[in-house]
């Protein structure tokens, strides 16, 4: 049962975005989901993107509470692969059906919806960021991505104590809000 | 300043920095105001989205620092696609383009020749060949004929009296281009021919194809009978030149039992449709004329009468002479038996009266009748 332990070790890893595990499964399953791409219209340039977003998704179902994947790593990351990939061959209108014969596909059309939604949400989210313009911006990423502490964005930024810099910070917070409520509003 | 200590104690709130003390205190303060727990409740949902963006972030900048790891040190494949796999790779991806393409050029190539083809000009519509058909005319001339033919097996062959007269559907006209028994007429003359003879004053003769140009429309045909004789030589001569534009010509044919002269000029070097092969002439032509010999006033053929535009009256074509020469040619290439066969050249008529040149050239013209 060794092949299963790795698994689960793994997927812990990777819930907590720690380099190594992702190298091992990159390293892994690349190459498959890379000739599938290839053999059905698509360039490695294709192969690098569905197969990022793929590990998106897996991430993400790591994340959830009382997450459990009833199959092999493999096996989940190629039938997402192939979901993203007809997908868009349908979106460019160059569908051909790819050949299912060399690995079993589960079906993962809930977890790729899942991430669809939550992508779009996030997306919402950095469009607002973006349309904050400077320093907002960077003072929000600051703040809040990047989770510096107010003392260091005070000095980063040339403000003379923290308190002015959070004054600063609670502004631009306040219109990020707004931007970004009416979006979540108009996109519900 | 009330909002920002708000936000900032909600923000301590959210992510347990508070001590208990306070936690307590804040927690009473959500349960007297609503609006501060309305605040805390969407404060909390906008920085867990926030995380969200900041989790997202970092895991997308790990993929890509690991494929660029990986690529680098080799353990995946940079496909940079290299021989045979870039022409799987063109191929997959262009295959349908490809095909399209491909389906396009085979229709316009089926369309263009389709419609060469529906423009190119038709040689046979529009004209008339002028084959004579023996059977429009008068029964009386039919039951003449047969009387003839009895009579002439008859006396030719008393041996064989129960021979079946052989009744011609269809002719035209030939004219004799080699004193040993050889003719020219028009291919469509003879045609669908499975007998021919040949006939004029001199009495009937059987004879038999020995070479055809459909594309041309010239066939020479060699009588084959016992009862001819050689001439001794030919008065006309065939003209391996072109005719001139307005040079005055005649024709001797069979469009009726009897042989008809007819007179006009050249109009056009070129015949219907600006067919190159023939000519055009200004001369009453009919059923039977086909395979008539058209002379100049020096006694020489320059043509062969083939056809006219049923359209419109008085347009008549010629084949032009110099192609009885290629026929020829054609023909001695065929069988060594032919190399003997000459075209005169000398016109032995030329400078004649017209009436002596016609009753000269008149026995060398021949009814070609075919059944």
């Amino acid at each position: 049962m060794k092949p299963q332990t790795d698994e689960k070790a793994l997927l812990k890893g990777l819930a907590t975005n720690d380099k190594k595990a992702v190298e091992t499964i990159y390293q892994e399953n690349f190459n498959t989901i890379q000739s599938l791409i290839i053999n059905n219209n698509g360039s490695s340039d294709d192969a690098k993107d569905v197969f990022q977003e793929a590990m998106i998704v897996l991430y993400e179902k790591v994340q959830t509470e009382g997450f459990e994947l009833h199959c092999q790593i493999k096996t989940f990351l190629y039938s997402v692969c192939r979901r993203l990939w007809l997908k868009r061959l349908q979106q460019q209108n160059r569908y051909s059906s790819p050949g299912d014969s060399m690995e079993a596909v589960v079906d993962v059309d809930e977890d790729v919806s899942i991430h669809e939604q939550k992508d779009l949400e996030l997306d919402m989210m950095e469009k607002a960021i973006g349309s904050l313009g400077e320093p907002c911006k960077s003072l929000i990423e600051a703040y809040y991505l990047q989770k510096k502490s107010m003392q260091v964005i005070a000095a980063d930024f040339g403000y003379t104590n923290s308190d002015n810099a959070k004054t600063q910070k609670y502004k631009c917070l306040v219109r990020l809000k707004k931007i970004f409520f009416a979006q979540y509003k108009n996109g519900q | 300043m009330e909002d920002i200590t708000i936000m900032d104690a909600a923000e301590r709130y959210i992510r347990g920095e508070m001590t208990p003390d306070e936690m307590l205190q804040f927690d009473n303060l959500r349960k007297a105001n609503a609006e501060v727990d309305q605040y805390v409740v969407e404060h909390t949902l906008f920085l867990q989205q926030m995380n969200n963006v900041a989790e997202r972030k970092s895991f997308k900048s790990t993929l890509h620092d690991v494929h660029t790891e990986l690529v680098e040190q080799g353990k995946i494949e940079s496909m940079l696609l290299k021989g045979k796999a870039k022409i799987v790779y063109l191929w997959h991806r262009y295959k349908r383009v490809t095909a399209i393409a491909a389906s396009i050029a085979g229709i316009t190539a089926l369309t263009i020749s389709a419609l060469a083809w529906a423009f190119t000009p038709k040689a046979n519509s529009g004209i008339d060949y002028l084959e004579r058909r023996v059977n429009q005319i008068d029964n009386r001339t039919k039951e003449q004929g047969k009387e003839l033919n009895k009579v002439q097996n008859s006396i030719n062959h008393r041996d064989k009296t129960t021979v079946n007269p052989i009744v011609y559907k269809s002719g035209g006209t030939g004219f004799i281009i080699d004193a040993k028994g050889y003719l020219v007429t028009n291919y469509h003359v003879i045609e669908k021919a499975n007998n021919i003879a040949v006939q004029n004053n001199k009495g009937e003769f059987i004879a038999k194809v020995v070479f055809a140009d459909k594309s041309k429309d010239i066939a020479i045909l060699k009588i084959e009978d016992d009862s001819f004789k050689p001439y001794s030589s030919i008065p006309y001569a065939i003209s391996k030149s072109s005719a001139r534009l307005a040079e005055p010509i005649f024709t001797l044919g069979y469009p009726k039992n009897e042989i008809v002269y007819g007179q006009g000029y050249l109009s056009s070097l070129t015949g219907f449709n600006g067919d190159t092969l023939s000519c055009q002439i200004e001369i009453a032509a009919n059923h039977g004329n086909s395979g008539s010999p058209i002379m100049n006033k020096n006694g020489e053929v320059v043509g062969i009468l083939n056809a006219r535009q049923n359209s419109t009256e008085g347009f008549t074509f010629a084949i032009q002479g110099k192609y009885i020469y290629k026929a020829l040619d054609e023909l001695k290439k065929s069988d060594t038996i032919y190399q003997r066969v000459k075209l005169n050249s000398k016109s032995s008529i030329a400078g004649m009266e017209r009436t002596e040149q016609v009753n000269k050239v008149e026995d060398y013209i021949y009814m070609v009748k075919v059944n």
